[in-house]
């Protein structure tokens, strides 16, 4: 290597295709890259490739063609030090599994455990203060399975803390949480970026996006646009990332106000939160009091189908 | 009271009690992970597929361990490769390879009928093992239990989740392809103890049984290999007063303790869960332990 690690991005993913034995390319040359302290929205509709990407990330496909490092580093060793942490999507989680929600936690230490994996005092430490920061203190006796899904989501958030990993990787964590919960993550997602932690999280939730995101991706087998969520969460990008998959509502100004104002409403959801634009459509940070909210004050809920 | 006691002045006796025991309580911490993973007949295919290694290896006069584990680890990779290669899905891919190592067992050993006792492969014969398959089967054993109890950790991870187990950088598919080695290896030191038609009860009974009586892995696995271990020496023990096949016994010993765990288990029972829901519906259905520890 020619630049020292400290000078390359956190995350860097460069032309990087992956095809799968049946022969689909599920990634086609996607290239972007990620740094520290910052939180970033994969976005993409199902079958995008955002598992994919993960997957590839996680080291359990090799790309046909390209390269991920992280931190400077090729996957398998940033792997081994423990720098790439995963919180899984609910659906892959054994919720029978006879552990404790803090032997969950602990297996996050099992990257800093001798070959034994006994842990240390240290590492019973770094449990404690995992478990009390996403206040799971009182209920770390409980088996796994017995919290709710927002705890549960806790948990495995508690695990990647105490695994200390600089990468963590999130898969669809708002999917079957309640709107509490989900500010309750986000608050602490927050927290870890101001900690120089790099979450990468992947959605289709589009509503809460520019809540919580400092950049997004958007990917479809490709990556369509990246970068800060002001600049690349726009109408017209969505539009290619989703087209005719998402519900789209869409006010124009005259029916809007009986004035001059051209600016119309769009409204984009598939029946999760709805992502509301307002205006010219292209840049979203100019309606804040719209798509903070859960529905769009302009539309009552529900209002049919649209022609 | 000396009666009891006879089966202790037998050598064979002994030696079988002991054998079992040792071959229950391994088989049966394998078992606390197989059960987790919907696995479970993973195992009764294996046992069936090591009948034609054994033939063949009595053909070439090899110890039949060696022809047993080579049918399993092929039965394995084959299972692998028709899933991978296939839509099918894993019960009809292990119900197809499992049955056509059978079959070629049973052709094998019908066609050279003086060389094997297809019974004994079948039904076990513990009682009457020679000193020679006792040393394989204690080092076989033996073997898999110092390697379980250096890598239970990981394998508890690599079960319960994969994707982390690779970020804590353990190596998943190593640790699979170890732990069914280990299986194919007890599921031929099974075949002696119990034969091959109940190795299937050895690996999942404790673990299932365990899996009732406690929600922390570390103790399922203590229990489980307790479970393994005590019913195997006691079916041992009271197949010389009854005069029944040694496996049938071990095997009837592990669904009786299965039975009293479903109906009686503190927490996972029938008997717990109906007192729960009868009796005040505002208390959460919570362990008085998760209630003293953790008060939430």
């Amino acid at each position: 290597m020619t630049t020292p690690p400290t000078a390359e991005h956190l995350l860097s993913v460069s032309s990087v295709t992956v095809t799968y034995p049946s022969g689909t390319t599920a990634l086609d040359r996607v290239t972007f890259s990620l740094d520290a302290g910052s939180i970033c929205g994969l976005v993409g509709i199902n079958g995008s490739g955002k598992s994919t990407l993960f997957k590839a990330i996680m080291g359990f496909l090799k790309p046909r063609e390209g390269e991920i490092r992280i931190a400077g580093l090729p996957v398998a060793s940033a792997l081994r030090q423990g720098l790439v942490a995963y919180v899984p999507q609910s659906e892959e989680v054994d919720w029978n599994f006879p552990v404790l929600v803090e032997d969950v936690v602990m297996m996050g230490r099992y990257g800093h455990m001798g070959l034994l994996r006994r842990p240390s005092a240290e590492d019973h430490q770094k449990v404690d203060a995992a478990l009390e920061r996403v206040g799971l203190t009182a209920l770390r006796h409980r088996q796994i399975g017995e919290l709710s899904g927002g705890q549960k989501k806790r948990a495995f958030l508690a695990r990647a803390i105490a695994q200390e990993g600089r990468l963590i990787l999130l898969d669809e964590p708002f999917t079957g949480v309640d709107v509490k919960t989900e500010a309750a993550i986000v608050e602490l997602l927050r927290e870890l970026r101001a900690e120089g932690r790099l979450m990468l999280v992947s959605t289709h939730n589009l509503g809460s996006v520019p809540d919580f995101c400092d950049e997004v991706v958007l990917i479809l087998r490709t990556i369509l646009a990246a970068g800060p969520t002001a600049t690349t969460f726009t109408q017209a990008n969505l539009q290619r990332a989703f087209g005719g998959v998402l519900r789209h509502f869409r006010l124009d100004g005259a029916s809007l106000h009986d004035d001059a104002d051209q600016r119309g409403l769009m409204v984009l959801t598939d029946d999760e939160r709805p992502l509301v634009f307002y205006g010219d459509g292209s840049a979203l940070g100019e309606a804040p009091p719209l798509h903070s909210t859960g529905t769009p004050p302009a539309l009552p809920e529900k209002t049919g189908e649209p022609s | 009271m000396s009666e009891l006691l006879i089966p202790f002045a037998y050598d064979y006796m002994v030696k079988a009690m002991w054998v079992s025991a040792l071959v229950g309580g391994v088989c049966a911490f394998l078992s606390a992970f197989l059960m987790l993973k919907g696995w479970s007949l993973m195992g009764d295919a294996l046992a069936h597929s090591i009948v034609p290694g054994v033939a063949v290896a009595h053909l070439l006069k090899l110890p039949y361990s060696i022809g047993a584990f080579i049918a399993g680890l092929l039965a394995a990779l084959g299972m692998l490769l028709v899933k991978s290669r296939s839509k099918l899905r894993e019960d009809a891919v292990i119900g197809i390879v499992f049955t056509a190592f059978f079959a070629a067992g049973l052709l094998l050993a019908s066609l050279n009928p003086s060389s094997v006792n297809i019974q004994s492969i079948a039904l076990g014969n513990i009682l009457g093992i020679s000193d020679s398959d006792v040393v394989e089967v204690v080092v076989i054993s033996t073997v898999t239990l110092v390697i379980l109890l250096v890598t239970w950790k990981d394998l508890m991870l690599v079960f319960f989740d994969e994707a982390h187990a690779r970020a804590a950088g353990l190596r998943p598919d190593v640790l699979k392809v170890l732990f069914f080695t280990l299986l194919s290896a007890m599921t031929v030191a099974a075949l002696q103890t119990v034969g091959a038609v109940l190795v299937i009860a050895m690996v999942v009974t404790p673990g299932a049984t365990a899996f009732l009586l406690t929600d922390r892995f570390p103790r399922l696995i203590a229990i489980s290999v307790a479970i393994g271990a005590a019913t195997s020496f006691s079916g041992a023990y009271l197949s010389y007063f009854i005069d029944g096949a040694t496996g049938g016994v071990i095997v009837t010993l592990q669904t009786l303790v299965f039975l009293a765990a479903f109906l009686f288990a503190p927490r996972h029972g029938i008997l717990a869960a109906r007192r729960l829901a009868g009796g005040a519906a505002s208390t959460s259905p919570v362990s008085p332990d998760a209630v003293r520890e953790a008060s939430p």
